[in-house]
């Protein structure tokens, strides 16, 4: 009966090791077995990858002890203008306008570095004694039974413990391994995501173009630079990203406007595939699946980690307090609790980003006033636009304890 | 030769009665099986007896075995849903049913989660006449199917330590309950065997207070379990106490 930990982990990015620490603050041990090696992870130069946290998101990391060391690197978000466009025009006359004034809880998000989120995580792991990370590490085997779970390693070492826990992304090993399916499908888009610097200071603000082929994320970081995210057919951000960097930027600067002066490239350039995947159940016996191995969303309103880490405060939650009932916390209908509380949130996240990328992505002429007009109503509406604000920054619906910055 | 036979008989029947036992342990411990409203309505019943006893003895519930170093009885012990989450926080638990059948149902599931429980058949009254005493009693659900409740809850006090913990669940008496607990749970949803319960033996809260204060117990707290068909899940209620219902009382030192 004794395992080598009581939570098995696949998956070493970033919410493998978010519920590691999570489920340590409840003195439940966990292993996270890690496709990258050590050095990758521990690497410091700036990769071009950042993230958007909601204030919720924030709120976890505080719990966890890890904003304050993160926080002076992160930029916070103070207002997200939304507007439509099409390269070369000026925004349309109608936008959208949010700023977090109008809410009191503060900046409704702040945008983070990979560099510096990863560092912090796996610096934390590797303080926990209750947390064993195994870097270099790919699971070619997993079974369970009424004992426990077990993972059998590339290199020949087995593993074993209550549950296996598969935080191992879009393409989860863990989930096919246990026969998930997933449903989905292509937007026949990819992401073309990079840094850039520019001259004029953004004064933290995002913004959001929605133009024909996808919409451009202009995300603020620390310094005059920001982070960005724009979608292009697939044929077409092979195209782009194949170009040199200078190529690039003359593809990019019609999209960006001038507002912010001149730009330049101030990282590396990265490519994603737009595709909605969810997993058929997000448990199963002595299985759990949490981030984008349960649920890849469009990325459009930037909400794929800060799901994962709502997925990682509910699971956590379900089983520390399973725990402290004295209930077996690998049970089937312990995991289900967990499944039953993410389910509905994460169908509306990904209808809700499905259907505004739908209406946004096109260059139909009705579509074009009728979101012009929307987005005007929206505008004038404090109520609803207050709405969207704490939506965005995951304020809304059963939050889980972690999540709201209170202990486990 | 002979003898290697004899044991094998031996064995055979051995082995067909624990395949027996092991099926209906897994039957008892099944979340969707038989007894799935019991698994559904756990939790807030364990909830509600950590909270009680934590507060009561002092203990942290964040804490590794906080309950180590009590000894608690469980009464009525069925396939050990309670003794077991006891046993895990690191209780010295018996269970005790007066279904003969369930005694080794019980030990064979303990003993596949890899736990210590002392699983007896016997009465409340027969522990109490042989002296018996415990830090905390577990009386779920037991009070409404006795002869004489009084006599009962007396046998409950007995088994308590001076300043030890009681506490008792059971079902509501009035035309609510009667619709939920009788027409819902045994004939319409079909949770329950139907005559598992008869309406008149239900205790209404004030009625069951003074049971226990007639019985020698000081009651110090009650609240409501309350069914949500709609989220399908079950919460603690302080003021809604019409059907479910569940009381915490203290042996005076």
């Amino acid at each position: 009966m004794t395992h080598d930990a009581d939570v098995l982990i696949v998956g070493g990015g970033l919410n493998g090791p978010a519920l590691a620490l999570s489920l340590a603050t409840a003195g439940i041990s966990s292993a996270v077995i890690d496709a990258l090696p050590e050095d990758t992870r521990e690497s410091d130069t700036f990769d071009g990858r950042s993230y958007a946290l909601a204030l919720a998101s924030v709120r976890m990391l505080s719990a966890l002890g890890l904003w304050d060391g993160l926080e002076d690197h992160a930029q916070p978000i103070l207002e997200i203008k939304a507007s439509d466009g099409r390269p070369g025009e000026g925004p349309a006359p109608f936008f959208l306008h949010f700023d977090h004034a109008e809410i009191e809880e503060g900046p409704m998000g702040h945008m983070i570095e990979d560099r510096y989120l990863r560092r912090a995580l796996l610096g934390a792991m590797d303080a926990n004694p209750q947390i064993t990370h195994m870097p270099d590490s790919m699971v070619t085997a997993q079974e369970v039974d009424t004992t426990g779970a077990r993972l059998t390693l590339a290199d020949g070492r087995a593993l074993s413990g209550q549950i296996i826990v598969g935080a191992d992304g879009r393409r989860s090993g863990t989930a096919e391994r246990a026969g998930i399916k997933r449903t989905g499908w292509d937007y026949g888009q990819t992401a073309l995501v990079c840094a850039i610097g520019h001259e004029l200071p953004h004064n933290g603000i995002a913004h959001q173009f929605f133009m024909p082929a996808g919409p451009l994320a202009i995300l603020p970081l620390p310094g005059n630079r920001c982070s960005i995210v724009w979608s292009e057919t697939h044929a077409r951000a092979a195209e782009i990203q194949a170009l040199d960097d200078a190529a690039y930027l003359d593809v990019l600067r019609p999209r960006f406007g001038d507002f912010l002066g001149d730009i330049h490239l101030a990282g590396k350039r990265f490519t994603y595939p737009l595709n909605l995947t969810i997993a058929n159940a997000f448990v199963a016996e002595r299985l759990a699946l949490i981030g984008d191995a349960a649920h890849g969303v469009h990325p459009i309103a930037g909400q794929g980690l800060n799901l994962g880490l709502r997925d990682v405060g509910a699971l956590a939650e379900v089983l520390a307090d399973a725990k402290r009932r004295g209930e077996d916390f690998a049970r089937l209908d312990v995991l289900e609790r967990y499944q039953s509380w993410r389910r509905f949130d994460t169908a509306a996240m990904a209808v809700a980003t499905d259907a505004f990328n739908k209406l946004f992505s096109n260059d139909n002429p009705i579509l074009r006033v009728a979101r012009d007009i929307g987005m005007g109503a929206v505008q004038s509406m404090p109520g609803l636009r207050r709405r969207f604000i704490r939506e965005a920054a995951g304020l809304t619906g059963d939050v889980p304890r972690l999540l709201q910055g209170r202990p486990l | 030769m002979s003898m290697n036979t004899a044991t094998q008989t031996v064995d055979t029947v051995d082995a067909s009665e624990i395949a027996k036992f092991e099926a209906m342990a897994a039957e008892w411990w099944d979340p969707h099986g038989k007894f799935k409203p019991l698994h559904e309505m756990n939790p807030v019943r364990l909830d509600y007896i950590t909270t009680q006893i934590a507060a009561e003895f002092g203990r942290d519930l964040t804490a590794d075995k906080p309950f180590e170093g009590l000894r608690l009885l469980d009464i009525g012990c069925g396939g050990g849903l309670l003794s077991e989450p006891m046993a895990r926080l690191g209780a010295t638990v018996i269970g005790a049913d007066a279904a003969e059948r369930n005694i080794p149902v019980a030990k064979i599931h303990a003993e596949q989660s890899g736990l210590e429980i002392d699983y007896r058949h016997t009465t409340a009254e027969a522990l109490a006449a042989a002296g018996e005493q415990f830090d905390v009693v577990l009386n779920m659900e037991v009070v409404e199917h006795v002869a004489d409740p009084l006599a009962y809850l007396t046998a409950c006090r007995q088994l308590l330590k001076p300043g030890g913990l009681m506490v008792c669940s059971t079902l509501n008496r009035n035309p609510k309950s009667f619709a939920m607990a009788i027409v819902g749970a045994e004939y319409i949803m079909r949770w329950l065997p139907k005559g598992t319960h008869e309406w008149s033996k239900f205790i209404t809260p004030d009625e069951l207070y003074d049971l226990i204060r007639n019985a020698g117990l000081d009651p110090v707290d009650r609240k409501g379990f309350v069914f949500n068909p709609i989220a399908w899940s079950w919460s603690i209620s302080d003021r809604d106490l019409s059907v479910n219902y569940v009381t915490a009382s203290i042996k005076p030192a």
